[in-house]
């Protein structure tokens, strides 16, 4: 695997949204630089056919009757919700 | 240069499902803000979702109706991205494994000919919410009602070569959910909506060119316009000598243009993941069997058939069919009345006029399939002439009662009294002399022409009612014996 | 009845249903044990009035001979897990003001049951740690030593146990969580097999791998407490529909001719001649018990620790995306626009260990890198499997260490995340594989608790828990307790 840069860090922080101080930033470069050595180890172990495993039973889904089981509970649910009117949750404007 | 444009169409349909797809949450439309959003919904911590069957089973009708083969083992996955109306953080859809693979519609386009458009794929995937915009002084109001309904995205092949094929083959789409049930199919409401891919080439071409996307375009005439409007812009670059970028866009309807959406371009990397909440679905021929034999007649087998029953043109039947209650109510009226040919000419030219005009729908139609049909019954008994009959139905329109009474009411049954129209004849033969001079000097062939003249003014002097073949009789008889 | 608190749970049990205590007398107990020892931040929350109402209502059931015989024991849960009208905070600023509108299944079922809550316990944020350091409230320090770390991120839970202040006390492990802080602590912790308990309600670190137990003072407690936890629940698609058996009634099966596994692998020359020496004690006991001891290879084990921080980090980083500041949870006072919402919320609302498996898992999901990190790490994951259930055809169980040594220094790993990671080197496998594994006290080394671990094929708890129990009859590592409680 090519080493991280720390321009790979800007770009996975603004994918996931996370603001970092420069102080994090740089030592986020060195922190996963490290991580990723340890996990390069994978590159040497034989997988060719073998089918990822994503759940550990290999189980499969049950499927749920189409049936309306909630009832409107608006104001317990949106009780966390840091900024609210009208029952709508507010986020600064959103241009299209 | 001539180009030619290459057109494929991402279609979201919403399931007409009771409970949303990962929750127990009501999907029903315009209820108030958040209030059909539960702790699924919301994406609250520690939450779990749980599929919904129905939304499986709609999926796989869906696909059978396409001929296309059933994903018996599907799987969900993670899209991530952030946005607010996206509560999670991530849209649960199916990236890998989708439930319904390759299938096809056939369109018939304007020349009659028929052209197969394939359908890539079709998966379950999870809507989002809504943003309010203007209401708030900076800020965007956010209403999860809608996040969780569950969705049918139906992709299809760049098969589709103008925006008036794109509109044919939605409109099957549209044909083909509503017969099965599984959607309202209401594009003003949203519960189906269109992302448009265009791109254009030199005519002849094989390679593709750039595409972009126009999102959520909501109703068929839009997407007329919209991909038109691209198709364009396109052309105008290339020839400018400039280069179409890949890119998503928006139809602005009220300057009939497409214009880029800036603000979602950057960093479209969605990490798709299988979601690790939910596990793999595995559907057994039982459950496709289910599925199948719920199935209805559908659109196309229907078109055959009314051919073949009614004796219509292939056309009619293809519009008579399009929308499943128009076709019901079309099959009721004909099988009552028993003529067919006249059950369709008064559906398209009646009836869908005037659904057309209002934006009704056939359910509330104030002329109902037994009113329809007792019309009918008194056009083949020769109570009614095609233009009384009219009449009644305007009457019937206004809902003035059941056809017999507006007849007695509006004092419309047809004169087919012998001596009344020889009477009106004479009348009308009398107060136009030169014309009967002209007519009798004119020679054979002219004179057809000029017939209808007597026949229009004797039937005003019947006030519509005369029954008009025997006015047609009475008239010759007339013009030839004092020749 | 100062030291009521100091009974393990099936002596609570009997004292309650011989009349010889109050469940209000002894949830008080527990109290007064909690006040005392508050400098070792195990708890986060304490809800005394709920646990003395819910202990009155239990007294006044008893005397109406309608009690559960667990109603009024105490329990505490482990902040991860949602508690109606109750602070869950996940340990981070995130959600330091976040009241749950429900209760986790496990929650439910406990309350069900008849357990008096006293409170919610600390952790590692949002269970990512293997100290109890990453908590925004704090570390947890160890009973034993309190300069020590209780390990994580089960820390509360483990130290809260180990402390007396709780009987038993609900944990979750994803890679160790439980087990670990259970050896450093000289405690009995149960990770049981994936799909045994629900996972609804319980906050999600990395789904495939979460799994809900428990911590208790001995086998035959954990076998109580899982019977109570475990079991389908429809509002978890992966919770399993396998029946659940008697736990405490398989405590008694005889352990003559078990076969347990030693992975050579884990016996290997990393191993400290201490914790060797350990280990050779708990072998002798169960040889000593019938058991026959057989040397099995997992091969790609030393695999699981490059895999695991693959696959927990991705799961994470989607999981985490939830906190944005928009519906719950931390949000900056002026954000400029939505970006600056999300960023400044999410930068000042996660703790940085937190942050370090955000960025480490979406870089392994991010377009070009997804095959070689994300879809290897699963591919591994499979073959981890594989080996297990291989080898289980050759045994019955498995035993190893469950840590490479004893608590270490707070402080001593914060700034070396790969060295913290390598802790969870003998634990993270059976994560991968779904399978059930328990940490056991195995006595002392220079003062400090060391575990034992045993791991079974899935849904074989009840065999992991006979075997301890077995262990615990003829041994007292189990009743051990740290000095000055």
């Amino acid at each position: 695997m090519p080493s991280l840069s720390s321009d790979d860090v800007t770009r996975v922080a603004r994918l996931a949204r996370l603001g970092l101080s420069e102080a994090e930033a740089e030592r986020a470069l060195t922190d996963l630089s490290a991580i990723l050595t340890l996990v390069d180890a994978m590159a040497g172990v034989e997988t060719s056919g073998v089918e990822p495993l994503s759940n550990p039973l290999d189980a499969t889904q049950v499927l749920r009757p189409d049936e309306v089981t909630e009832v409107d509970a608006r104001t317990t649910l949106m009780a966390n919700a840091p900024a609210q009117a009208d029952g709508l949750f507010l986020v600064p404007r959103v241009v299209e | 240069m001539q180009y030619e444009a290459v057109i494929g169409l991402e279609v979201h349909v919403q399931l007409a499902t009771a409970s949303k797809i990962f929750s127990g949450a009501a999907t029903t439309f315009g209820a108030e803000p958040n209030r059909q959003a539960s702790a699924i919904d919301l994406g609250l911590p520690g939450v779990l979702p749980v599929p919904n069957q129905a939304a499986f089973e709609m999926a796989v009708k869906f696909g059978l109706a396409i001929g296309a083969e059933i994903g018996r083992h599907s799987a969900f996955d993670r899209k991530n991205y952030f946005y607010p109306d996206l509560p999670k953080g991530y849209q649960i859809s199916q990236f890998d494994h989708p439930i319904v693979k390759q299938g096809q519609v056939t369109l018939v386009l304007e020349s009659g000919e028929e052209k197969c458009i394939r359908v890539t794929r079709a998966h379950l995937e999870e809507d989002a919410g809504k943003s309010i915009h203007d209401a708030y002084a900076g800020m965007t109001g956010v209403d999860l009602n809608r996040a969780g309904t569950a969705l049918l995205e139906i992709v299809s092949e760049p098969d589709l070569r103008s925006a008036k094929e794109a509109v044919a083959y939605l409109k099957i789409i549209h044909s083909i959910i509503r017969y099965l049930g599984i959607s309202d199919g209401n594009m003003a409401e949203g519960s189906m909506r269109c992302d448009c891919n265009v791109s254009i080439r030199p005519a002849g071409s094989e390679t593709l060119g750039t595409r972009t996307e126009i999102k959520n375009v909501n109703s068929f005439r839009f997407v007329e316009r919209a991909i038109n409007s691209e198709i364009a812009r396109q052309i105008e670059v290339i020839e400018d000598g400039g280069r179409v970028i890949q890119e998503t866009r928006l139809y602005d309807p009220d300057r009939d243009e497409t214009r880029s959406m800036r603000s979602k371009e950057e960093a479209n990397d969605y990490r798709y993941f299988p979601d690790p909440d939910l596990l793999p679905v595995e559907l057994d021929d039982a459950f496709i069997e289910a599925c199948r034999a719920t199935l209805p007649e559908l659109p196309n087998a229907r078109k055959v058939r009314y051919v073949a029953e009614y004796g219509i043109t292939e056309y009619d039947a293809s519009v008579l069919v399009a929308d499943r209650d128009i076709a019901d109510y079309f099959e009721a009226v004909a099988n009552h009345s028993g003529q067919g040919k006249l059950a369709a000419n008064w559906v398209m030219g009646n009836v869908l006029s005037e659904l057309n005009q209002t934006d009704g729908s056939i359910a509330d139609f104030p002329v109902q399939p037994a009113d329809l049909t007792a019309l009918i019954g008194r056009i083949t008994d020769q109570t009614l002439n095609s233009k009384t009959a009219k009449t009644v139905f305007e009457g019937l329109m206004q809902r003035e009662g059941s056809v017999d009474a507006i007849i007695a009411a509006r004092g419309l049954v047809q004169v087919t009294d012998q001596g009344a129209i020889e009477a009106l004849v004479d009348s009308v033969l009398a107060q136009n002399p030169e014309q009967v001079a002209n007519y009798r000097a004119a020679p054979e062939e002219k004179r057809g022409k000029m017939l209808g003249f007597f026949v229009g003014q004797t039937m005003k002097a019947s006030q519509g009612k005369a029954n008009p073949q025997q006015v047609n009789a009475v008239l010759l008889a007339k013009l030839q014996s004092e020749d | 009845m100062s030291d009521l608190n100091a009974l393990s749970l099936v002596a609570q049990m009997d004292g309650l249903a011989t009349g010889a205590f109050s469940a209000t007398e002894l949830v008080q107990a527990h109290l007064d044990a909690v006040d005392r020892h508050d400098a070792l931040n195990a708890f986060i929350t304490v809800t005394a009035d709920l646990a003395l109402d819910t202990a009155a209502q239990a007294d006044a059931a008893r005397v109406r001979g309608e009690a559960s015989p667990l109603a009024g024991i105490p329990i505490a849960h482990k902040d991860l897990f949602c508690t109606e009208g109750v602070l869950t905070t996940c340990g981070s600023r995130m959600l330091e003001n976040f009241v749950a509108p429900y209760d986790a299944e496990v929650v439910r079922r406990c309350q069900a049951a008849g357990f008096s809550m006293l409170g919610k316990l600390n952790l590692d944020e949002f269970a990512m740690g293997s100290s109890n350091e990453n908590s925004a409230f704090g570390p947890v320090r160890n009973p034993w030593d309190r300069s020590r770390v209780p390990g994580g991120s089960s820390g509360g839970s483990a130290a809260a146990v180990a402390a007396r202040l709780t009987p038993l006390a609900t944990a979750t492990d994803t890679g160790g969580s439980i087990r670990q802080p259970a050896a450093f602590t000289g405690t009995c912790g149960l990770k049981p097999t994936y799909g045994r308990v629900s996972r609804w309600g319980m906050v999600a670190y990395a789904s495939s791998l979460d799994q809900g137990g428990l911590i208790a003072r001995s086998a035959e407690d954990l076998a109580i407490g899982l019977a109570v936890i475990a079991g389908h629940d429809a509002k978890d698609s992966t919770s399993s529909r396998e029946v659940v058996p008697n736990y405490r009634a398989a405590l008694n099966s005889p352990c003559q001719g078990l076969r347990i596994g030693l992975p050579s692998a884990f016996f290997d020359a990393r191993m400290s001649d201490a914790m060797r020496q350990a280990l050779e004690t708990v072998k002798q006991t169960l040889t000593a018990l019938g058991a026959e001891l057989i040397e099995v290879e997992l091969p790609h084990l030393t695999h699981a620790i490059p895999a695991y921080y693959v696959i927990a980090p991705a799961e994470a980083s989607s999981n985490l995306s939830r906190f944005d500041g928009v519906r719950f949870g931390h949000r900056v006072a002026d954000p400029q626009d939505l970006t600056d919402l999300y960023t400044r919320s999410r930068g000042e609302g996660f703790g940085s260990e937190v942050k370090r498996r955000i960025l480490i898992g979406t870089y392994a999901l991010s377009e070009g890198y997804y095959d070689a990190y994300y879809k290897k790490a699963q591919q591994i994951r499979r073959l981890i499997k594989q080996d297990f259930l291989q080898a289980f055809t050759q045994c019955d169980l498995l035993l190893g260490p469950t840590t490479p040594g004893t608590a270490f220094a707070i402080g001593a790993k914060q700034d070396d995340p790969v060295a913290m990671y390598l802790e969870d080197i003998y634990t993270v496998a059976t994560n991968l594989a779904g399978l059930p594994g328990g940490s056991f006290p195995a006595g002392l080394l220079d003062g400090l608790p060391v575990g034992y671990q045993l791991m079974a094929p899935h849904f074989a708890e009840a065999r992991i828990l006979q075997v301890a129990h077995h262990v615990q009859q003829v041994t007292a590592w189990h009743q051990l307790q740290p000095e000055g409680l």
